[in-house]
């Protein structure tokens, strides 16, 4: 298995001070997922796949995954 | 009360960064190199691996090649470098506001405003280092001190992801003992130097009379005294301040040796027009020039001249740069780079000291045509209009990445 950087379609929400929300992610083979919550944003280097990005920690169906934004680009780190 | 410094070192910065980019290749031996194709083919940084096996930058790829077979050449990317580089005086940022750049990946930070708020000079130090890995992927050598030479030397002699302090009570016991070439500022020449006086240590030049260095050594001579004696008073330079600039200088490594006059000319030329259009952009003008040409023996020779008016014409800084090859190199050898510097520079509205003899009005054609040149390049690109001279082989390479570097330390 490996770890792959897979970019992604969001929908997301600015709020009224600019900040952007994450709402739901349209992965590469179409299928959607909503996004229950946002629970952490900050830089950080993502490990598995390489880079640095604007990380959200989010809660997809009560699972916690990692969300990336690069200079207007979302990714996942996905194992394939 | 005493200023706290700290130095803070990227660990193999461009390695790091290209590893930190494609986790494939950590813990991997890793060189970043230039293009062989564009004669650059030298190693710009390498990782902790590459430097296990022996392999040095600067050294070219084929000997570092022969010293770890398995080595990685990863072409450079500078636009990411420069992306690090930028994301690391954030992280810097939120604790001073007096943030000195030296090159990419280097910079000295004043933090002693920050002391308090922050729960100490250590914990500043630990919480750069920690935000370097978590957030960059990299790890950082800090050194910190109560000035700025300490501090650089805490950064050289700090491990890894490590901080090394010297302070006003340790500093003869961790300083003193070493050779006097660690002082940031003593280059090989005169460290030589110093050793042949029989000064080996920084504490050996510490204890010498500050008169006598100043007698041998002139004015370096006092200041390397005062560096040993942890009596630098450089200050940091506040974030955003702007270092002046002195000179603007352009040099390529050709893709081909260039084998005559009309060869040197035509890169003069296409040199000169990127230092012209960097000295319209700057507001500033050029009363001289200087040229260095590296030969195919990779020997640097150096010469400069005055230009005939204080100028930014390509034209003019073009031919005082060809009037100085032609009279000073001797073509024992072929040419491989060159570079050519506008120096002595002043603003573009200094006044002038007119000459009887000189042809001013050729000259203010010459100005006319060159704003003419450079407004149809603004309106219609970089190609719109050259010298029919440059539509021939020049042997410059295609492409030039541009790469600031911020490197000049500020007193």
């Amino acid at each position: 298995m490996k770890n792959r950087k897979v970019y992604v379609k969001v929908l997301v929400q600015f709020d009224e001070e600019g900040n952007v929300l994450p709402m739901n992610i349209t992965w590469e083979d179409g299928r959607k997922y909503e996004i229950d919550k946002v629970t952490d944003i900050r830089r950080a280097c993502a490990f598995k796949v390489g880079g640095t990005a604007i990380r959200y920690t989010v809660r997809i169906n009560g699972k916690i995954t990692y969300l990336f934004e690069d200079e207007g680009r979302w990714f996942v780190e996905s194992r394939s | 009360m005493d200023r706290v410094i700290i130095h803070s070192d990227m660990n193999s910065c461009y390695a790091s960064i290209e590893c930190s980019l494609n986790p494939e290749l950590r813990g991997k031996a890793v060189a970043v190199g230039g293009s062989t194709e564009d004669r650059h083919g030298i190693i710009l940084a390498k990782s902790e691996e590459a430097k296990k096996c022996g392999v040095k930058t600067g050294e070219v790829i084929w000997q570092a090649k022969q010293k770890c077979p398995d080595l990685i050449i990863i072409p450079p990317h500078f636009e990411q470098y420069m992306k690090y580089s930028s994301l690391a005086h954030d992280i810097y940022s939120r604790y001073t506001d007096k943030i000195e750049p030296m090159g990419l990946d280097e910079v000295w930070c004043d933090i002693s405003g920050s002391i308090k708020a922050f729960g100490g000079a250590k914990k500043i130090c630990d919480e750069i280092r920690e935000a370097f890995k978590n957030e960059l992927g990299l790890t950082v050598s800090i050194g910190l001190s109560y000035n700025k030479i300490f501090a650089k030397l805490g950064s050289d002699l700090a491990g890894r992801d490590e901080v090394f302090e010297i302070s006003r009570e340790n500093y003869k016991e961790k300083v003193h003992p070493l050779p006097v070439r660690v002082l940031f500022g003593i280059g090989p020449k005169t460290g030589d130097k110093l050793n042949s006086y029989g000064i080996n240590t920084v504490g050996q030049l510490a204890a010498c009379s500050s008169e006598w260095l100043r007698l041998i050594f002139g004015v370096l001579g006092e200041d390397m005294w005062q560096k040993a004696n942890g009596l630098d008073f450089s200050r940091v330079m506040s974030d955003g301040q702007k270092i002046p600039i002195k000179s603007i200088g352009h040099g390529i490594t050709c893709t081909a040796d260039l084998v005559d006059s009309n060869e040197v000319w035509k890169v003069m030329l296409s040199l000169s027009q990127n230092v012209s259009k960097r000295l319209r952009e700057a507001h500033l003008e050029a009363t001289a020039v200087q040229i260095a040409v590296k030969d195919n023996q990779l020997v640097t020779r150096q010469f400069q001249g005055s230009t005939p008016y204080v100028t930014q014409s390509a034209g003019e800084i073009a031919k005082t740069a060809l009037d100085l090859f032609q009279k000073n190199y001797l073509w024992n050898y072929d040419v491989r780079s060159v570079t050519v510097t506008a120096i002595n520079l002043q603003s573009e509205n200094s006044p002038v000291q007119l000459e009887l003899t000189g042809d001013y009005k050729r000259h203010e054609k010459q100005k006319i045509l060159d704003d003419t040149v450079m407004e149809l390049r603004q309106r219609f690109g970089e190609k719109a209009i050259f010298n029919c001279c440059l539509m021939t082989e020049t042997k410059m390479p295609e492409h030039k990445e541009k790469v600031p570097l911020p490197f000049m330390r500020y007193r």
